[in-house]
């Protein structure tokens, strides 16, 4: 059984009585233990794509079903157990919160979980994007790269099925994202799935199959290994 | 809520302390007043109710003049009334079966001079039933009896001011009306000093001289009627009918028939325990309206910070909404954010409220009254119950109005 499997998936955007079409008939599964980058121009639509699949927004027509379950059917109070027990995000802009310290950070999803020993959960988290020396550091007093570790920490935190990153290494010097991109890396070996939504083709190559949008609609969607026989054919 | 919660609405509260303090001033304000207000009222009534148990509410009192039954007497407005008089005084003596004591009083401003000292003070002119109708202690020497005249007994202040310590007994003063220009006054010994009895309806009963009803009235102060008669009931419960038998009497004297006509006012005590808590009522209502306008203030202000403060946070709430949070985590952390802000608000309240209380009482002790101190816990709760919720009114819309972001709008919101 597919993890995420999505059929004839639609969104379109209605403001004052103008209906925007973002999305249209996209159908693709992703299994479990999968690292898939979404690329595309922006505009393209994979940000919008990213947050129907990850219970930030609905689709408008079609079907998306999570671990074989139809999400239409989910309520809003259900869609925010979802994001705090499935899914993990990793946002360009870092997102955290301001005058909290690290650890704090970490622990917010925990507040809103029924999981006990937030301390020790979040300590975990944190050892694994190798931060345990920051933990009652201010925000304010890390570095850029050590925020999105932070971040990283804070979307693990609850051990979701998947992780979610959009643009990860968007606001990081090369040398930070490629730090950024080795953890979510090693969290994909170790059976996570991660889903990645970027437009640098550097960042892209981390993951071993690539979605590729272009004004809404799939134009590609293929295994790393097979493009790049592909490539070595052409 | 989760502690770490808690924590971070002490931090965004202290990250804007300035703006915090400004915002529940309000609420500092109103519930001051309203611990001020009710310990006021307390402090005011057990000095009333003191006063009155001193006096003994088996007294009824004869005033001149008409007057509305729940209204101030009309020497309140310095109008002068000449229909009582001293005969009045002596039928109600003999003919209310139930009245135990009787005391005709005329009241004036006087100057009493001894030596090279002179004071101003007040004069009353009664008869020898005065302290069988109005109880107090003797310091020294005695109230004087029926035969007497050319005698004076004085306050216990009045003998301080014009003796310094030394004995006044058995020495000669001259009083004179206040009114008289010319030196000199009328001679009296002096054989008695009340001890001191403190204020009274906000009256200084020390700085008293009493002088014989015959003097007082024809030497001194030149008039023929009465400022008020005087009477001790029996017992309390034959209060109303001595009340009645009294404007009986009165009625029959002046030949007045109907009694709306009647030119004098009779009061009990319990009368006046009426007018004073129409008085007090009416205060409280006023100055609570007052502290209940502080603190609609007050919640406007809360109204108008949170919503700022949910408008700064829109991010931050995309954020728990996108790792977890429900509508309702986000509506009860701005509300308990609004309930601390305000409750925060109503304990500096409460504690101002306490020290300005308490500043009153010694300045209410310093001019004499026996005022008490008087928070009650009662007032406390209510003060910390009202402050809360005028946080959870106030802070209701823009805490749902957070709830009901959509995660990713916040997200994105700039």
């Amino acid at each position: 059984m597919a993890l995420i499997k999505v059929k004839n998936l639609s969104k379109k955007y209605i403001n004052d009585g103008v209906s925007t079409p973002v999305l249209h008939d996209i159908s693709f599964e992703i299994n479990k233990g999968e690292f898939v980058a979404i690329m595309g121009p922006s505009g393209s639509g994979k940000s919008t794509l990213m947050h129907i699949l990850s219970f930030l927004d609905r689709l408008s027509s079609g079907t998306y079903e999570f671990e074989g379950k139809d999400t239409k059917d989910f309520d809003d109070d259900y869609l925010a157990v979802l994001r705090n027990e499935s899914v993990g995000f990793v946002f360009q802009s870092f997102n955290l919160l301001a005058r909290t310290t690290v650890l704090d950070n970490v622990k917010l999803p925990l507040v809103y979980s029924k999981k006990k020993d937030h301390d020790g959960l979040a300590k975990k988290a944190l050892d694994s994007v190798g931060l345990s020396n920051r933990l009652d550091y201010f925000t304010n007093q890390i570095s850029g790269g050590e925020k999105q570790r932070v971040a990283i920490a804070r979307a693990l935190v609850c051990n979701p099925e998947v992780i979610f990153a959009d643009e990860p290494t968007g606001n990081l010097d090369s040398k930070s994202g490629s730090v950024v991109m080795q953890i979510l890396q090693r969290l994909n070996d170790k059976g996570s799935t991660i889903i990645l939504v970027t437009h640098e083709t550097d960042t892209a190559n981390y993951a071993k199959r690539i979605i590729r949008l272009k004004d809404g609609g799939i134009i590609s969607d293929e295994k790393v290994s097979e493009r790049t026989i592909g490539e070595i054919v052409k | 809520m989760d502690y770490s919660n808690l924590k971070l609405v002490f931090r965004s509260l202290l990250a804007r302390k300035g703006r915090s303090i400004l915002t529940i001033l309000g609420i500092i304000i109103g519930v001051a007043g309203v611990i001020i207000i009710i310990a006021l009222g307390a402090g005011a009534k057990s000095l009333i109710l003191g006063q009155i148990t001193k006096l003994g509410s088996d007294l009824i009192s004869v005033q001149p003049g008409k007057s509305n039954e729940k209204g101030p007497p009309a020497q309140v407005f310095g109008i002068v009334i000449t229909t009582l008089i001293k005969e009045d005084a002596e039928a109600l003596r003999s003919e209310v079966v139930h009245a135990k004591a009787v005391s005709a009083v005329a009241t004036g401003s006087v100057s009493v001079t001894w030596g090279n000292r002179t004071i101003d003070t007040n004069l009353i002119s009664t008869d020898s039933a005065y302290p069988n109708v109005i109880s107090f202690d003797m310091e020294s020497g005695q109230f004087f009896g029926t035969q007497q005249d050319n005698v004076v007994v004085l306050g216990s202040s009045v003998a301080d001011l014009l003796f310094l310590g030394s004995d006044p007994l058995g020495k000669v003063i001259k009083v004179k009306s206040a009114s008289q220009k010319e030196a000199g006054g009328v001679p009296l010994r002096i054989i008695g000093v009340v001890a001191e009895r403190g204020a009274s309806f906000f009256q200084d009963q020390d700085d008293q001289i009493f002088v014989p009803l015959a003097i007082g009235q024809q030497q001194i102060l030149g008039i023929h009627y009465l400022n008020s008669i005087n009477i001790k009931v029996d017992a309390s419960e034959n209060i109303s009918r001595t009340v009645e038998d009294v404007e009986r009497v009165l009625m029959q004297r002046h030949r007045i028939q109907n009694k709306v006509d009647a030119d004098f006012t009779v009061r009990n005590i319990a009368d006046a325990i009426d007018i004073l808590s129409v008085i007090t009522d009416a205060l409280r209502l006023f100055l609570t309206s007052m502290a209940g306008i502080a603190l609609i203030v007050g919640g406007i202000g809360i109204l108008n910070i949170m919503m700022a403060t949910v408008a700064e946070r829109t991010r931050e709430i995309g954020l728990r909404k996108a790792v977890g949070a429900k509508k309702s985590n986000i509506l009860s952390q701005f509300l308990v954010e609004a309930g601390v802000l305000t409750l925060l608000g109503g304990i500096i309240g409460i504690i101002f409220g306490i020290i300005i209380s308490f500043l009153i009482t010694l300045l209410m002790r310093y001019l004499g009254y026996d005022w008490a101190f008087v928070v009650s816990l009662s007032s406390i709760a209510l003060a910390i119950v009202v402050s809360i919720l005028t946080g959870v009114i106030f802070g209701l819309y823009p805490a749902l109005k957070a709830s009901r972001l959509n995660p990713i709008d916040a997200l994105r919101y700039e």
